[in-house]
């Protein structure tokens, strides 16, 4: 028995062999189930949910389903604005805010005819690596609740690894998708940044963020990508560039005779899980004996890409996040004398102490007589970094990287903020070159039996080029559907 | 680079955060950590290198200058906190 | 000793543009408040910024007009500051890769000649929103209306050129003037669409160190500045000359008190950190997209200045009057466009017209003149057909000003026709019948001909000023055979 793929489903719905109110009523069910282990979402939307799945069958019994996943559920990282629901970035500083209009990515699953069936928990504004800074509680890795299931998408992942939902969408700033995929065994998509619009999607790095996939399989990846992907006019930094039909085109290529990058930065065994590092190494195997030619190379500041990120990232996060003051909306401290006392205060009850920490790393790193030394450098970083993929990847098609050092961790256990950092020293470099990446499931650790990912990484667009080799690699590695979580809806 | 209680109040100060003793003597020792680990950036040789502030070399991204309809005044103000009639109310300013 | 004043302006210009610069919502004065406002100029999560391209055509024209450098990339950056009038707390602006810089304002000082205040940078940005205050002494809280958050906002940044008070105020208008030449704003300081700040410190006259500036906000009207400039020239002179040090600081105006006062502490406490903005990408001012926006700019102030005097045949005098305000100089056109007597014309709009326009608002131009350019050609036109004469004209003009009827209906309601050449001959002839005319008329006939305006004097009184010259003159030397 595996969990049931949105391909899988959407077959099922266009045979007549179920219906959208019948399957978003398993998923309600599911979801009540094991939400209280998992703890996957801040809002369920069971009514609103149920409304839509009536809407979808009645096209499908009437008119025209909008596309072949008309009726078929979905989750979304509560940092994806939805009119009318509760949008918390899961923030004390926003949990009552009611967005009066629809992000694009979610106006696109409702175009769709997808249900949208809740919002998923996450580290507070997608800053964290254990989904531990919610404000509304951590979320449970379903292979063991005792362990976080990484972040800062952890909800996105946990509700797909634990069949709560057929797939979800996640947001990737440095890694956010990828890393909590690997440590729950499923597969996560960063693509291109460009390629899927960011308005309605709340900031946190906006030269870093970028929405993506997290499904059971590459193909559910492909499609859900193609649904989500595309030129939007209200967000400067989309790509105006045509949408492949990924799933289409997926099945098209061979990983025979094709080059992958392995840069030696990233496989030194430095600070990695033995455990791990033993599954990686066996994924890269077998890409060579899929005829893959693996290709050495050096990248040379790969290094220096987590000072580099979190200059980067925090500088913007500080600016982004300043918004929320209490003035138009959100949370507002009670009985504030002024107007400097209510900012002050709203913010410093409003936020948790990563959020904090990251406001007051970025204003330092943009501050008068610190610019040059931290902000200005680290772009200039940034430069040589992207450099070094672009030398990489023309020296080969893809390259291969482990998704996280360690399996998934104990709750607590990072609690020295470097150490949280350290998580995603293998998925922030690929933010900051902008370029597309996934995570697959390679294998399970031999000692605690978690999930280990592998990620491949290409260029700019060149999301085809990436799906047809998961796609081919994913079957090869066999992971997916080999076994099921602890916990399972 | 040592991030002294100073530094964290002015920063704190800057980004309208406010802390608490115990909280600034915390984030004095951890900025401290992490811009001291950012320090190894000074290694390198950044002479004649261009930033890179957008990962994408987009250019020219213009909207037609069409309006659209704005919000209807009780959607903008759905979510104040505070409000009196059509305006959102704050403490006072001055 | 004696100090000299150094002012460098900061002069925000509202953009003529139908939305806002990040988003859709109408860039409109007025509305009931928080009516035009989005999910973008609200600063919403996720909301994002997609800049408007006629705000960037403007400002480029702008920027051109001004002579400025501008370059091939331009891009904008966030200011970072906590104000409730600006929703994200930080503005999107420029700060590195300026929309131009250099360039500048050639300005008239009548009889001291020309001078060339330079252009710093020449930047696009957006306005704040709206603060209310209520006036009640006892309410603690203010209100926030954030119609005009987002609106297109230009800001030019002079050098520190200006050395007097008179520069400052020719500056101010002849920079209004050139912004409303380009069309790319109303330019009215009532409604804030055109605000001057100040930077301004003195030194000892003679000296070519800059002290110590101070910048002056909330300075909403042109004789506020100039007000400011005095009050700022007392306490930074009475400073000096106590051998107090002037602090670089900002400042506000306080319209009660008519002097500037310090801001707080926390008002002060700006390190704005400027970095690019992640939501804009880079504009790149192709030869093609300079030349679009070149070959929108206008006529401007000292070209058709040159023009009036050629084509019209002004005086240099009347031409630089005219043209110092754009929508006078259109009305002048106007006017002659419908009846061609452009000096006749100019004397009106000169005299009359200016006087008017002298006694009204900042904001007030003559299009809002109770007499429109067609009736002041019309009257002219009277005149110059020997309709009415220049004194009957005297009399019409107060009544067209008052009551904006044309003037060849206020002749003919008021009798106000010259008298014709038939009825002229009884008035001479009674004129010249009179004793006391005796001498002068001998005295005409002696060949002086300086007698003929006593004569001419006392045709018109006995006429009530109906009489036109043109025809009395011949008429009395020939009655008197002198022809």
């Amino acid at each position: 028995m595996h969990l049931p793929t949105a391909h899988e489903l959407s077959e099922q719905l266009n045979r007549g062999e179920t219906t959208s109110v019948k399957l978003t009523q398993q998923y309600l069910e599911k979801i009540e189930r094991t939400e209280p282990r998992l703890h996957s979402f801040i809002t369920v939307l069971g009514h609103e949910a149920l409304a839509a799945a009536e809407a979808s069958d009645r096209r499908r019994a009437y008119e025209l389903p909008k596309s072949p996943f008309d009726g078929v559920p979905v989750a979304v990282k509560d940092n994806m604005i939805t009119k009318g629901t509760k949008t918390t970035c899961a923030s004390r500083i926003l949990d009552n805010f009611v967005p009066p209009y629809n992000g694009t990515v979610v106006q696109k699953l409702q175009d769709a005819g997808m249900i949208v069936i809740g919002k998923a928990n996450l580290d507070e504004f997608a800053m964290g690596s254990s989904t531990e800074n919610s404000a509304f509680g951590r979320s449970n890795n379903p292979w063991n609740t005792d362990l976080v299931p990484g972040g800062s998408s952890g909800g996105s992942a946990t509700c797909v690894a634990g069949g709560q939902v057929p797939w979800s969408l996640g947001s990737d700033t440095g890694g956010s998708i990828r890393q909590p995929a690997a440590l729950c065994g499923i597969v996560g998509m960063k693509p291109t940044y460009g390629r899927v619009s960011r308005y309605g999607l709340v900031a946190f790095a906006s030269s870093l963020d970028q929405i993506g996939p997290m499904t059971l399989d590459v193909e559910d990846t492909a499609h859900l990508l193609k649904m989500i992907s595309g030129y939007d006019t209200k967000d400067s930094t989309s790509a105006n560039l045509p949408v492949p039909d990924y799933a289409e085109e997926m099945r098209k290529g061979s990983l025979r005779g094709k080059k992958v990058a392995r840069p030696k930065e990233f496989f030194t065994g430095e600070g990695m899980d033995a455990g791990v590092a033993r599954v990686v190494d066996a994924a890269v195997e077998k890409l060579a004996s899929l005829g893959a030619e693996i290709v050495d190379v050096s990248m040379p500041h790969l290094k220096y890409s987590i000072s580099c990120y979190y200059l980067v990232a925090t500088a913007e996060c500080s600016s982004n996040l300043a918004r929320y003051d209490g003035a138009q909306y959100g949370y507002r401290t009670e009985g504030a004398k002024n107007i400097v006392e209510m900012f002050s205060k709203s913010r410093a009850e409003g936020f948790g102490a990563e959020v904090k920490r990251r406001i007051m790393m970025g204003t330092h790193a943009l501050s008068a007589g610190y610019y040059d030394a931290y902000y200005s450098k680290a772009l200039k970083i940034r430069t040589l970094l992207k450099q070094d993929y672009d030398a990489a990847l023309k020296q080969a098609d893809l390259i291969v990287a482990p998704t996280s050092p360690i399996p998934a961790f104990p709750a607590g256990a990072k609690a020295d903020p470097m150490s949280m950092y350290l998580c995603d020293i293998f998925t922030l470099s690929l933010n900051l070159a902008g370029y597309c990446g996934i995570s697959l499931p390679a294998g399970f650790t031999a000692n605690e039996g978690l999930p280990v990912g592998v990620q491949l990484f290409a260029g700019a667009f060149e999301e085809v080029k990436l799906l047809q080799a998961s796609y081919e690699f994913e079957k090869a590695l066999g992971v997916v559907g080999s076994r099921l979580p602890a916990v399972v809806g | 680079m040592a991030i002294t209680i100073a530094d964290v109040e002015h920063v704190a100060l800057l980004s309208r955060l406010e802390l608490s003793v115990g909280e600034k003597e915390r984030y004095a020792q951890e900025l401290s950590d992490i811009f001291g680990h950012v320090e190894e950036l000074n290694k390198v040789d950044v002479t004649g290198v261009p930033p890179t502030a957008h990962p994408l070399p987009l250019k020219n991204v213009f909207r037609e200058d069409v309006i659209q309809p704005s919000l209807p005044n009780a959607e903008a103000l759905a979510n104040a906190p505070a409000k009196e009639g059509p305006l959102f109310k704050v403490p006072q300013i001055v | 000793m004696d100090f000299e004043i150094v002012i460098g302006f900061e002069v925000h210009t509202e953009l003529k543009t139908k939305t806002k610069v990040w988003c859709a919502c109408a860039n409109e004065f007025g509305g009931p408040p928080n009516s035009h406002v989005c999910p973008v100029c609200l600063g919403m999560p996720g909301s994002l910024p997609v800049l408007n391209r006629e705000a960037f055509t403007l400002a480029l024209k702008t920027a051109l007009a001004l002579q400025c450098d501008v370059p091939r990339i331009t891009t904008f950056d966030r200011k970072n500051y906590y104000y409730p009038d600006l929703p994200k707390n930080y503005q999107i602006s420029q700060n590195d890769k300026f929309l131009g810089t250099g360039g500048y304002l050639e300005i008239d000082l009548g009889e001291a000649g020309h001078k060339k205040i330079r252009i710093h940078n020449i930047h696009l940005e957006e306005d704040a929103g709206k603060n209310i205050h209520p006036e009640d002494k006892n309410v603690t809280y203010s209100l926030v209306d954030l119609n005009r958050a987002g609106v297109p906002l230009l800001e030019i940044v002079t050098q520190p050129d200006i050395r007097s008070k008179e520069e400052a105020a020719a500056f101010m208008t002849q920079m209004r003037n050139f912004l409303q030449y380009l069309d790319v704003s109303d330019c009215k300081m009532q409604e804030g669409s055109l605000r001057f700040e100040l930077n301004m410190s003195l030194r000892p006259k003679g000296s070519d160190a800059f002290g110590q500036k101070v910048e002056v906000k909330n300075l909403n009207s042109m004789s506020v500045v100039l007000k400011c400039i005095d009050a700022e020239f007392d306490r930074q002179s009475d400073m000096l000359r106590n051998g107090e040090r002037v602090m670089s600081e900002t400042r506000l105006w306080d319209e009660v008190k008519n002097e500037t006062r310090a801001m707080r502490s926390k008002e002060r406490a700006n390190d704005y950190r400027y970095f690019p903005d992640p939501d804009l990408v880079d504009v790149d001012i192709t030869p093609e997209i300079r030349a679009a926006a070149q070959a929108t700019i206008p006529e401007l102030p000292l070209a058709r200045r040159r023009r009036f005097e050629e084509q019209y045949g002004l005086p240099a005098y009347d031409a630089s009057v005219l043209t110092a305000s754009f929508t006078t100089a259109n009305y002048f056109e106007k006017a002659v466009e419908s009846h061609p007597s452009p000096k006749g014309i100019s004397n009106w709009i000169m005299t009359e017209g200016l006087a008017w326009l002298n006694k009204q608002p900042e904001d007030t131009t003559i299009d809002d003149f109770p007499v429109k350019s067609a009736a002041i050609a019309e009257l002219v036109k009277l005149i110059d057909t020997g309709a009415i004469t220049g004194k009957i004209a005297k009399q019409v003009f107060p009544i067209m000003l008052e009551t904006g009827k044309s003037p060849a209906v206020i002749v003919e309601e008021k009798g106000l026709k010259p008298v014709d050449d038939s009825a002229l001959g009884p008035i001479i002839d009674e004129v010249l019948a009179d004793p006391r005319n005796e001498k002068t008329i001998a005295d005409l006939r002696g060949g002086k001909a300086a007698a003929m305006g006593a004569l001419m004097g006392a045709v018109m009184k006995r006429s009530g000023g109906k009489a036109n010259p043109a025809t009395v003159t011949p008429l009395i030397r020939k009655k008197l055979g002198l022809e």
